[in-house]
């Protein structure tokens, strides 16, 4: 092969590798993407059923309550707009705490409530979900 | 005193920098409209020339003085925290002076500020050292390469000196400060970031050397065997510390999970997976001159990667475990970096490109095309990667909160990756330049009956396994032997270093697999709560709770449960830990892990209800073959790289004579 020909199947073989992985990427995109909400983007509307996602918001203060078990906790996630209760079978992470943040990986329930594999709390105490942090900035402008 | 000294060194630093770049501007500019001119007119101009040689031989101490005056603000800032010195805003926000000493220095990059001075620290480092021991390459590619080197310097000196000084004072001084984040205490920390951004920072030299090498029109042998060792040393470090930053995430989260697809790791995975195409194809440039575009395109793509890197982790944009600020115009000004380099680079790529000429060609069956293939792949995993990683933060621009988890790269990148293993028992049993198949399928013979036996074994010992699981465990053992083949019929005394370090590293390959897909197919888990006494199995182990007892630590106080653990007459004990830290005010559960040859027992202490304490606990047979597997590639790098330096050597010497008699 000439090395110019060579060069444009280079070129070709690159350009065919990108597109398969936007392609692949893309596809996957579709039904793995896990959507974030936080409790007030779900109140009054249609669950996102049997889908995983996420659900960001702050662990409302009091709400926390161990199941005979030993492993299972029920707490409510809010967002100062709306509440979610929510299940848990696990270890807490070491940030989870009544009144700080929280990300919950798991699938809503038809009656609503929430069913978490997994709990997120940030490493860094200052931390708040984004989302949580706008809508609680929302509320307290409307309070004052 | 000592925080304005480190300010004093870091602005001198940057101005180090800028004349740095200048030097080189002018010197490379003058030398090569010297030797258009020359062509041209066909004439010699002495005092041109010497005014440039004159410049650029100035670069030099120049780069090194700026590197002395970087490692002078870093150790000012050291000292500071060392100290305690509680007027700085900084060791305020990150410190405390009960804390202990390692960790008082590890906070000094525990943060984002000091983690940003210690990335420019390293940077200015390398170029020190480029300046003082690249002896091979032209003066002009040389000087073109230190400037950019000072170009990206001065980019981060902007950085740290407008959106983030890490010598800020703060009046009054507060009696003590905040404390470090408990998660981060942990020897895990002092070394995991540093060697990471070793890592980054020799893929910016790598970087320079090819925007050196544009600029100058200089692609060739000489230039790949110029950056292939740091190339390679940056790989071998991204290595250690991908590997390195999975064992503490294992150890000290405390989820039994090696790996999170987290952002944060997939922007040490990013760098690592375009360093593995680059040293590939740089392999390629240095002995059989091709690959030429390519490489340099590549060298952009692994900068361009842990500039990502750094964004993702430093900016604040991700909703993650461990990004640490979040400040928009911190997030802007990196993110303004990253244009500038990237799109810069581009340009300079796309603007040279057209001079650089093809280089030698290959067949379609031979040991380049395989490392194409190689190459190829690997970008499509990093194209995966990064998309995944990314999509998230772009769709959050738009309004969208989402995130994309382990499904979605295991369902993409998981395949991909198994294709890789395939070709990588393949690549190293080609020839250069022309192979034919029917001999390469012959060679196959070995590694894919060791494949199929392994089928047959697993099939039977372990059926109902997952999928990919069983693909993993399948082709490990075929590339295994795949990967050690080149050695057989050789002398294994006077077999090349860099060989060895060839097999070393792909061998680690199949390690790593095959513990990832044990642990995939065979983790057993248990959670339950239970009353001291009580006892609970979990894969072939009896645990029983023993006690519940106080321990206490330098900076911490801690309840500590006994496990006594049974396996087949035999007994151990293991120790998990639920940790309180007074500064901040934190609770860490600390995990027991006990190491038995075929996997390890992981146990976690979780909370006390009711006089029960939960309790989770894993058996994974042949995880630690994960880490052993990273660290075997690490080491095989090294080897190589060892080989390839004394080689360098060994040509510098046979040649200097030459040229001092001629």
């Amino acid at each position: 092969m000439k090395a110019k020909n060579q060069r444009l199947a280079l070129i070709g073989a690159a350009l065919v590798a990108l597109i398969a992985a936007v392609l692949l990427a893309m596809s996957a995109l579709k039904d793995q993407a896990a959507f974030f909400y936080a409790p007030g983007d779900v109140a009054g509307k249609p669950l996102p059923l049997g889908k995983a996602v996420r659900l960001g918001g702050m662990v409302e203060k009091g709400s926390v309550q161990k199941q005979s078990d030993g492993v299972t906790i029920d707490f409510i996630v809010g967002d100062g707009v709306a509440k979610v209760p929510v299940r848990f079978t696990g270890v807490t992470p070491d940030l989870f705490r009544e009144g700080s943040g929280v990300v919950a990986e798991g699938q809503f329930e038809p009656n609503g409530s929430f069913l978490a594999s997994n709990l997120l709390a940030k490493h860094d105490e200052r931390y708040m979900p984004p989302q949580a942090a706008g809508k609680m900035h929302k509320t307290e402008t409307l309070a004052q | 005193m000592m925080a304005e000294a480190g300010l004093a060194a870091l602005w001198l630093a940057t101005a180090f920098a800028l004349l740095q770049l200048v030097l080189a501007a002018v010197g490379v500019a003058i030398a090569m409209r010297t030797e258009a001119a020359e062509l041209a007119k066909g004439m010699i101009h002495v005092s041109a020339r010497e005014a440039a040689s004159e410049l650029m031989r100035a670069v030099r101490p120049v780069a090194v003085v700026q590197g002395v005056l970087v490692v002078v603000a870093f150790a000012a800032l050291v000292a500071v925290f060392v100290s305690s010195d509680m007027s700085v805003l900084l060791v305020v926000d990150n410190s405390h002076s009960l804390k202990p000493l390692i960790y008082k220095i590890a906070g000094t990059w525990g943060n984002h500020e000091g983690s940003m001075l210690l990335w420019v620290m390293v940077l200015g480092i390398a170029g020190a050292f480029v300046a003082l021991a690249e002896r091979s390459l032209d003066a002009k590619t040389l000087t073109a390469t230190l400037g950019a080197q000072a170009l990206i310097a001065l980019g981060f000196y902007a950085y740290l000196a407008f959106a983030s000084n890490p010598f800020t004072r703060i009046n009054p001084a507060p009696v003590d400060g905040n404390g470090l984040n408990p998660l981060l205490q942990d020897p895990g920390l002092a070394f995991h970031p540093p060697t990471l951004y070793l890592g980054y920072v020799g893929l910016s030299v790598a970087f320079s050397f090819a925007v050196g090498a544009l600029v100058t029109r200089e692609v060739g042998p000489r230039f790949a065997r110029a950056m292939r060792p740091w190339a390679l040393g940056a790989w071998i470090l991204l290595t250690i510390g991908i590997t390195a930053g999975s064992y503490w995430a294992y150890y000290e989260l405390g989820w039994g999970g090696w790996w999170f697809w987290d952002p944060t790791e997939n922007a040490s995975l990013m760098p690592w997976l375009a360093a593995t195409a680059l040293l590939h194809s740089v392999t390629v440039l240095a002995t059989r001159d091709g690959l030429r575009a390519w490489t340099i395109m590549l060298a952009v793509v692994a900068f361009s990667m842990s500039m990502v890197g750094t964004f993702l982790v430093r900016s604040g944009v991700l909703v993650s475990v461990h990004a640490f600020a979040v400040d928009p115009t911190r997030g802007t000004f990196l993110l303004a970096l990253l244009a500038l380099y990237i799109g810069g680079a581009l340009l300079l790529f796309g603007a040279r490109i057209g001079t650089v000429t093809a280089g030698t060609t290959f067949e379609l069956v031979s040991r380049e095309a395989g490392l194409v293939l190689n190459n190829l792949l690997l970008s499509v995993v990093l194209g995966i990667v990064l998309i995944g990683t990314i999509y998230p933060v772009i769709a959050q621009a738009m309004g969208v909160q989402l995130s994309i988890g382990p499904p979605f790269f295991n369902k993409t990148a998981g395949p991909i990756a198994l294709v890789l293993m395939a070709a990588l028992a393949a690549g190293p049993l080609l020839r250069w330049r022309r192979d034919s198949a029917r001999t390469l399928g012959r060679r196959m013979l070995v590694p894919v009956g060791a494949s199929a036996l392994a089928l047959v074994v697993v099939l039977i010992a372990a059926p109902g396994i997952g999928l990919l699981p069983l693909l993993g465990l399948v082709l490990a053992p075929g590339l295994a032997v795949g990967s050690v083949m080149p050695l057989a019929g050789r002398n294994l005394l006077r077999t090349p270093l860099y060989i060895w370090g060839m097999v070393l590293a792909h061998v680690g390959v199949a390690v790593a697999v095959s513990g990832m897909a044990s642990d995939t197919a065979f983790t057993r888990e248990r959670l339950v709560a239970l009353h001291v006494g009580e006892s609970t199995d979990v894969g072939p182990f009896q645990v029983t709770l023993k006690s519940i007892a106080p321990a206490l630590g330098p900076n911490w106080s801690a309840l500590e449960a006994e496990l006594v653990v049974a396996e087949q007459g035999s007994t151990f004990t293991l120790r998990p830990q639920q940790r309180f830290f007074s500064a901040p005010p934190q609770v860490t559960n600390e995990s027991a892990i006990k190491t038995l040859w075929n996997g390890q027992l992981y146990t976690v202490l979780g909370r006390e209800d009711g006089g029960r304490w939960q309790l989770r606990l894993w058996w994974k047979p042949f995880v630690t073959l994960i880490w052993a597997g990273g660290g075997l590639i690490g080491v095989g790098g090294a080897v190589s790289l060892l080989g390839r330096l004394r080689r360098e050597r060994r040509v510098a010497k046979r040649q200097a004579p030459a040229e001092a008699l001629a």
